[in-house]
């Protein structure tokens, strides 16, 4: 039995491959004395060899950690019943993604959702269970409302746990399911929108116009249903059939006040080119001798409202997508790119501005280790693009900075912005890669300020685990682990974070937060953004060392209460004067920062 | 002088808990969750909590909702590892080990390249496949080897030709592609290799379009990657023909 894993631990490259095909499978020794007479595979990435990551002891419950630049509040276990002790890699407890309202914690798995309260991160309390089987559970909640994506052919429309045995039922759910939680005594399905290819993730997208209903967009990754099943569905190529259930994604419309009236309005088909070809994203051309027709870019996996600003991202199958979300139920599509280096665009998190877009790269699906030192950096990482007049260009990528063992599956995943003002901050989940949290301001330079990570589930074995998503919510950072629990930090002043720019981020307070549909952060007029503005010039030497001292002195007493309206006046008109000597070149400094801290200043003065 | 007190703590923090982990967790009556704080080093403040009800009743409450519009009623069967609707069959054992055999084959095809063509662009994508390859092929033995179903090798028999699943190379195919060079054996490659990922995407309709298949999370899980990902690969190689003409 050893041998299995041995194999699947050979060295990777062209090499390996070699000694891996050729022989039969066979014991470890033979398989390194192999090996070791051919040349081991070049990393193909540097990191720091000092790292704290690096050799993490392994364990389910025990393993060791490492930690920087965030303090460790909580790791809340997974209750009992809801794990199979016997192994951390029984699939059908992996839990999946969260979404936050009022406190509590809503995580998503492959068999329905939990409820958790995590006000108080020392004493957690489960709130509720609910179960209702169909993977893969991606969840989001909006006012007494709970969605979860079901894409399984196992999942039934009655949350049965026996599976749908038939090829063709009645029973069968596949698509999005509606909770109303207005009573969390007495939770019920209101709705289930069947979808021709379920339902693998889902995005509530909010009108600005519309407050009677809230939309959301389906994106089925699956395959597509038997007409017999679903009436209309058609897993045909356009040329055969133009209603095809391929290259488009749905829109349900959801009365707020009648739910179980939800209803998919528009199957919007956002491939399409100018020529009205549905698959007009597809880059080919003719296909040779001897191949046949295949399968094109017909899907999104995941898409990103930010409808305070009408745009949306979306992460479909080979390119990246900007769509134009003005009219909610007919998305836009008014830009795309495509990336050599990706393979699977997965989820894409705008930066506060709405100037930047991250997308994801699964490379490997989540299930397989991607942060290998011989794996490539720009292989399986984040893609940053700037966004300038409703165009992307690409500026530079991310990865987890340190590799990950062989039985440690690890790539790009969820994640969401840390709103730190004047700072493009995300913190993001690499499954048992841990979590990191990147700076992108300068989207051709992201750095890494903190990190938290767990050694392996297994030495021996490779088991998926590790974050799905790890999220900010109201001041905190919340990871769930897959098969592990869920871990609540708090951020710690470093050499990359100040006290100030952190008590920033911790003033911005949301009641909901679905990481698909981006909130746009504002920050109050108060004493530590100004402060953060100001750490931020100095750490990057942007601003005169005398007027810094000046600044902090006036900062100083408006914390301590003693400034007045005029200190903060004619703090204002001095930081105003430096920006115009900025903006004509005169004086060195940072016209962006510089013109937000006048704003605060006056604020505060007010 | 602060990047090195930084890295201190989590350094000394691994030290410690080097020398504590070797207890095991304590089995309290609220099982492995109340174990010894798995972060047993000193900066780490993080506390294993318990997660059981406040107020002291039985534990947390389970309900299982009814079609829409039918009532809930409270979760009656026990622990969720009862959940057995979704396990594999067949079927997915099939699909797994002639995928097994798929996966090698295209692993013969990329042992070729290193020796046949030297452009960096081409050998980068050959790459990506040998590694997603290489790695299914481990996930897919170790799948097969979980639930006690044999493990077929990954790999030739003495050149003994594999059973044919769809796309897969004909020995003649196989031939031509090894007796090519250069710009030939590029093209060549892509167009099998094309032929190949197609036939996998095949093997994985058929395995959705299996009644009751494909039904374990795992099983459905690694197969819409695995049409994902080959996807996008044959996305990446109709480019690089293209770029050819």
């Amino acid at each position: 039995m050893t041998s299995v894993f041995t194999a699947s631990r050979a060295a990777v490259g062209s090499l390996g491959a070699v000694a891996l095909a050729a022989g039969v499978l066979v014991g470890a020794d033979e398989v390194l004395a192999q090996v070791s007479d051919i040349a081991p595979p070049r990393p193909q990435m540097t990191w720091d060899p000092n790292d704290p990551r690096i050799g993490l002891g392994a364990g389910w419950l025990d393993a060791e950690s490492a930690i920087s630049g965030l303090e460790h509040l909580a790791a809340i276990p997974r209750p009992e019943g809801f794990y199979n002790p016997e192994t951390p890699g029984d699939g059908r407890f992996s839990n999946t993604d969260v979404a936050f309202q009022d406190g509590l914690l809503y995580q998503g798995n492959y068999n329905g959702f939990q409820i958790w309260n995590v006000e108080q991160p020392s004493s957690p309390e489960l709130r509720l269970s609910v179960v209702c089987p169909g993977g893969q559970g991606d969840v989001s909640v909006y006012r007494h409302l709970v969605f979860m994506s079901a894409q399984e052919t196992r999942g039934r429309l009655d949350c049965g746990i026996e599976g749908v045995a038939d090829s063709i039922s009645a029973e069968r759910l596949r698509g999005v399911r509606i909770f109303d939680l207005s009573d969390f005594d007495d939770p019920r399905q209101v709705a289930a929108v069947q979808s021709c290819r379920g339902s693998h993730t889902h995005t509530v997208v909010t009108d600005p116009n519309d407050d009677e209903n809230v939309y959301v967009y389906i994106q089925g990754t699956g395959g597509v249903r038997p007409a017999e099943e679903l009436t209309g569905c058609s897993g045909a190529e356009p040329e055969e059939d133009p209603n095809t259930s391929l290259f488009r994604i749905e829109v349900v419309r959801v009365p707020l006040a009648a739910p179980e009236r939800a209803e998919i309005v528009s199957m919007p088909r956002i491939f399409a080119d100018e020529s009205g070809d549905m698959a007009g994203l597809w880059q080919g051309g003719d296909h040779g001798p001897g191949t046949q027709e295949s399968r094109r870019t017909n899907q999104c996996h995941d898409i990103t409202a930010f409808p305070e600003i009408g745009l949306a991202a979306g992460a479909c199958s080979g390119n990246g997508i900007l769509l134009d979300i003005s009219d909610v139920t007919n998305p836009t599509r008014i830009d795309e790119v495509i990336d050599p280096n990706f393979a699977y665009w997965h989820s894409a998190t705008f930066n506060n501005d709405g100037t930047k877009v991250v997308f994801t790269d699964e490379w490997g699906g989540g299930s397989a280790p991607r942060c290998r030192a011989t794996d490539p950096p720009s292989w399986g990482a984040n893609a940053i693009f700037t966004i300038e007049d409703g165009e992307m260009e690409l500026a530079g990528y991310y990865k987890l900075p340190v590799p990950q063992t062989e039985t440690e599956n690890c790539v790009a995943h969820n994640g969401s912005i840390i709103p730190v003002p004047g700072r493009d901050l995300m913190v993001q989940a690499w499954y048992q890669g841990g979590l990191s949290i990147m700076d992108f301001t300068d989207p051709e330079n992201p750095f890494e300020v903190a990190f938290f990570d767990r050694g392996p589930l297994s030495d021996s074995t490779r088991h998926t685990g590790g974050y799905w998503s790890t999220y900010w919510y109201n001041g905190r950072v919340y990871g769930a682990e897959i098969s592990r629990g869920i871990d609540v930090f708090r951020l710690e002043p470093s050499e990359h974070l100040s006290e100030a720019e952190i008590a920033a981020a911790e003033l911005v307070e949301v009641e909901t937060f679905n990481a698909q549909l981006q909130p746009r952060v504002t920050w109050p007029d108060a004493v530590p953004v100004a402060q953060a503005y100001l750490d931020q010039m100095v750490r990057y030497k942007r601003i005169l060392n005398a007027r810094a001292s000046e600044l902090q002195a006036v900062l100083d007493r408006a914390a301590a209460g003693s400034a007045t309206p005029a200190d903060l006046e004619a703090a204002a008109v001095q930081v105003e004067r430096d920006l115009a000597a900025i903006r004509t070149g005169a004086l060195g400094g940072d016209p962006e920062r510089m013109e937000k801290l006048a704003g605060v200043l006056r604020g505060l003065a007010r | 002088m602060k990047r090195i007190l930084r890295h201190l703590p989590a350094v000394a923090m691994t030290v410690l808990t080097a020398a504590a982990c070797a207890s095991a967790p304590a089995e309290g009556p609220d099982g492995p969750g109340q174990a010894a704080d798995p972060q047993a080093g000193q900066p780490d403040e993080a506390r294993t909590v318990d997660p059981g009800a406040p107020d002291g009743s039985a534990g947390p409450r389970i309900v299982q909702p009814g079609a829409p519009g039918e009532a809930t009623r409270t979760y009656e069967g026990g622990p969720l590892d009862e959940i057995e609707g979704a396990s594999h069959t067949e079927a997915d054992v099939r699909f797994m080990q002639g995928m097994i055999h798929h996966h090698a084959q295209a692993l013969e095809m990329t042992a070729l390249v290193p020796e046949r063509t030297t452009r960096e662009g081409f050998r980068r994508m050959v790459l990506r496949i040998e590694i997603s390859q290489t790695d299914e092929i481990g996930i897919m033995q170790t799948w097969l080897a979980d639930r006690g179903e044999a493990v077929p090798h990954a790999g030739a028999h003495g050149g003994m030709p594999h059973v044919m699943m769809p796309g897969m190379l004909s020995p003649e195919q196989m031939r031509l592609l090894f007796d090519a060079r250069g710009a030939e054996f590029e093209r060549l490659f892509l167009e099998l290799m094309i032929q190949h990922h197609e036939g996998a995407i095949v093997m994985v309709r058929d395995l959705f379009d299996t009644p009751g298949a494909a039904q374990e999370s795992t099983v459905n899980f690694f197969a819409n990657e695995v049409d994902a990902d080959q996807t996008i690969e044959i996305q990446r190689m109709r480019q690089m023909l293209e770029q050819r003409r």
